[in-house]
């Protein structure tokens, strides 16, 4: 059934207004999207990052659900302890009633620091979506680079100097990583294919077992764009097909939306500032790289999608 | 009835554990703590207790998913040793702040470089300013014995704070002892029913765990942290009368031996102290008025009531087994403070022992005691701080 904003438009807001996120800040549209498809009550813990640190302060809060945060590196596990009691009260028939629950993480704390408890809930198997917002450096900590981080890009770990064009190293497919944990559902979405992203989110909560979803978080003081461009921008990464939008769902891949005309990577690039210096001469080759690198990507991922049809 | 059993001390706090039944275990192996969940787990296995237990990748999963566990609201419990403490160091800040009342044995266990399996304090010393209730045990019996206590003690709606249950490797937990059980009914009525104060789970009236505090705050939130820590002392003497009542077994915040007239005493944690009263008997018989005060609440310490009971001796001998490198021992640090406020002081000396499982003999014990009737001859001491037991 298709989703319709009109409906979607009557549920009430579980993240609310008043948080402190950055204007512009892709992030709280995305979390708005996933609670907005749940259709049952949602227990939430977050990462130490900029979603926490601008939703929860003090006496105030801008969720509307149990929320929990407890460190930088872990809410994977934080959450799965919390899914351990539901299960340990459920099963003494204290509790009945039918709750999901998700974890938030940035790139950082989902990538890096908090690879590890991410895979061992995984793998453990309990019953979660963790949902990584990626905006490809740790933003909250002044624009630093991450292993999210693309090749090419200017943080202020990765400055691109007179010697060094930026980050040298490329970047981490985590949602690759994920899928190799063989759990029934991987997926990744972005916030301007709201239908696509909503409908992955709705799939994932009807599936018992550990899911994993990446969510492109356009950041514009990290990528130093304009304030009025997280949709446009995540919409850019996926017509590009930097983003593929794609879902593993028990170990098949399937590709969810192929832009019609696939775009060059410089049109993703270019509203960026972080990339600016990639379009000096010295530094064409990184152009190329970035774009052969997707090309082989996206063609990977096509042939995997379509051998598995 | 109570059952009488020759049990090691993993097995006799495994034991506690099956009898309180606790909803959520989150584990990681580390030696010496090991067998005690093992153990654990097979009660799992063999359906002799409802918990869910997780076994995660590392201490530090463990202890998230206990706070996580513990902030949905439930009875949560781990265990660990030495570097499995250090790797949750940053969560036990977390649970501790929280107000979340999870326990854990920690059976006690140097700290690496050079790598050690063996018993020494140093990781529970290291973790005494994280905001945890510890309590130390001398023996199989009081880890059993503290270990049910620790549940009544964290839960306590006044208090909510975790609680470590502190015994020495491999001394204590592996060894074989007369231990004393409780029958399961007896545990499952002291222990009772838990109630979360603030569940997660509870959906109808969302909570926020863990906001951001700025400098506005945060430190109307650690003072309030103490306050609580200052009104521990209280349930923990409460919960041991209870409990004294149900296995005629005395506890308070320390244990006073042959103290009220003694001149000179040694203060010594854990299992040593059980090697150092039979020393303390052998000078009493030679007429000599020595005695011991073994701590049982470290954190918070009852500085007021140490005080009260070390005032009089004229000599004392700190012992530590763990060390402050550059400094004195931790304990000994505590005691200095507790006498600080006394005009006439007794002497204090302060030795480090048994690091890394090396053995505290009688002889030890005997030689402190000896130097201690010296300095309450001559009124004077050698070194503040010595290492006893070391090759030279």
């Amino acid at each position: 059934m298709p989703l319709k904003l009109k409906e979607l438009s009557k549920k009430e807001d579980l993240f609310t207004h008043g948080h402190r996120m950055c204007s512009g800040c892709g992030t709280p549209i995305i979390i708005k999207q996933v609670l907005m498809a749940s259709d049952y009550p949602v227990i939430a813990s977050n990462a130490t990052g900029c979603l926490e640190v601008s939703s929860c302060i003090s006496l105030y809060t801008a969720w509307k659900i149990p929320w929990i945060h407890s460190a930088f590196e872990n809410a994977a596990a934080t959450i799965a302890g919390v899914e351990t009691m539901y299960s340990a009260l459920k099963k003494q028939g204290k509790i009945d009633r039918e709750i999901k629950f998700v974890a938030f993480g940035g790139d950082g704390g989902t990538y890096d620091i908090g690879l590890q408890s991410l895979s061992g809930a995984m793998e453990r198997g309990h019953d979660m979506l963790y949902i990584c917002y990626d905006n490809g450096a740790y933003m909250n900590t002044g624009i630093q680079r991450s292993s999210a981080t693309p090749f090419g890009a200017d943080t202020t770990t990765s400055p691109a100097g007179s010697v060094v064009p930026g980050k040298m190293q490329q970047r981490k497919n985590l949602t690759k990583i994920m899928a190799a944990h063989d759990i029934p559902y991987v997926a990744q979405a972005s916030p301007a294919h709201w239908q696509d992203l909503i409908r992955k989110v709705k799939k994932a909560f009807e599936i018992k077992g550990p899911k994993f979803m990446n969510v492109i978080s356009p950041c514009n003081r990290g990528w130093r764009s304009r304030t009025d461009d997280a949709i446009e921008l995540s919409r850019l990464a996926v017509d590009t097909c930097y983003w593929p939008l794609y879902e593993v769902e028990n170990g098949i891949t399937k590709v969810t939306y192929t832009p019609r005309n696939k775009k060059p990577i410089v049109d993703f690039l270019k509203p960026q500032g972080r990339f600016k210096h990639l379009f000096s001469p010295e530094n064409e080759w990184i152009l190329k790289k970035l774009q052969e690198d997707i090309d082989k990507e996206w063609d990977e991922l096509l042939r995997a999608s379509s051998i598995e049809k | 009835m109570a059952r009488v059993v020759a049990v090691t001390g993993n097995e006799a706090s495994a034991e506690a554990l099956r009898q309180i039944n606790p909803d959520v275990c989150a584990a990681y192996p580390i030696t010496p703590q090991t067998d005690l969940m093992q153990r654990f787990s097979g009660f799992v296995s063999d359906g002799k207790v409802d918990t869910e237990v997780i076994l995660v990748e590392s201490e530090h999963s463990a202890m998230s998913a206990c706070i996580g566990a513990s902030a949905a609201g439930g009875r949560v419990v781990t265990a660990t040793s030495s570097q499995g403490l250090a790797l949750m160091w940053e969560m036990l800040f977390i649970a501790a702040g929280m107000r979340l009342p999870v326990v854990m044995p920690l059976v006690n266990r140097a700290l690496s470089a050079p790598l050690n399996i063996h018993g020494d304090h140093s990781d529970s010393m290291g973790a005494r300013d994280s905001g945890w209730i510890q309590l130390y045990s001398e023996n199989a019996q009081e880890a059993y014995d503290n270990t049910i206590q620790a549940f009544r003690i964290a839960e306590h709606m006044d208090i909510r704070l975790p609680v470590m249950v502190c015994f020495d490797g491999f001394i204590i937990s592996h060894s074989i002892e007369r231990v004393e059980y409780l029958e399961d009914t007896e545990v499952k009525n002291f222990v009772g029913e838990y109630k979360q104060l603030y569940p997660l789970l509870d959906i109808d009236n969302p909570k926020s765990y863990g906001p951001l505090i700025l400098p506005d705050l945060y430190m109307e939130y650690k003072r309030a942290q103490h306050e609580v820590m200052t009104k521990v002392k209280d349930v923990v003497l409460d919960v041991a009368s209870e409990f004294k009542k149900l296995s005629k077994r005395e506890y308070g915040l320390f244990e006073a031996y042959r103290l009220d007239d003694a001149d000179i005493a040694l203060v010594i944690l854990s299992s040593a102290a059980g090697t150092a009263k039979d020393v303390i008997d052998e000078f009493r018989g030679r007429g000599i008025k020595a005695g011991l005060l073994k701590p049982r609440l470290f954190r918070p310490f009852p500085y007021e009531e140490v005080a009260d009971t070390l005032k009089k001796v004229r000599a004392i001998s700190v012992m530590d087994r763990a060390d402050s490198f550059g400094g004195y021992g931790p304990l000994f640090m505590e005691i200095s403070s507790a006498l600080l406020h006394i005009k006439e002081r007794p002497l204090l000396i302060n030795k480090i022992y048994g690091l890394g499982g090396r053995d505290f003999l009688p002889g030890h014990a005997e030689m402190v005691l000896n130097e201690l009737m010296e300095i309450v001859e001559t009124g004077k001491f050698k070194t503040i701080k010595e290492y006893i037991g070391v090759r030279e």
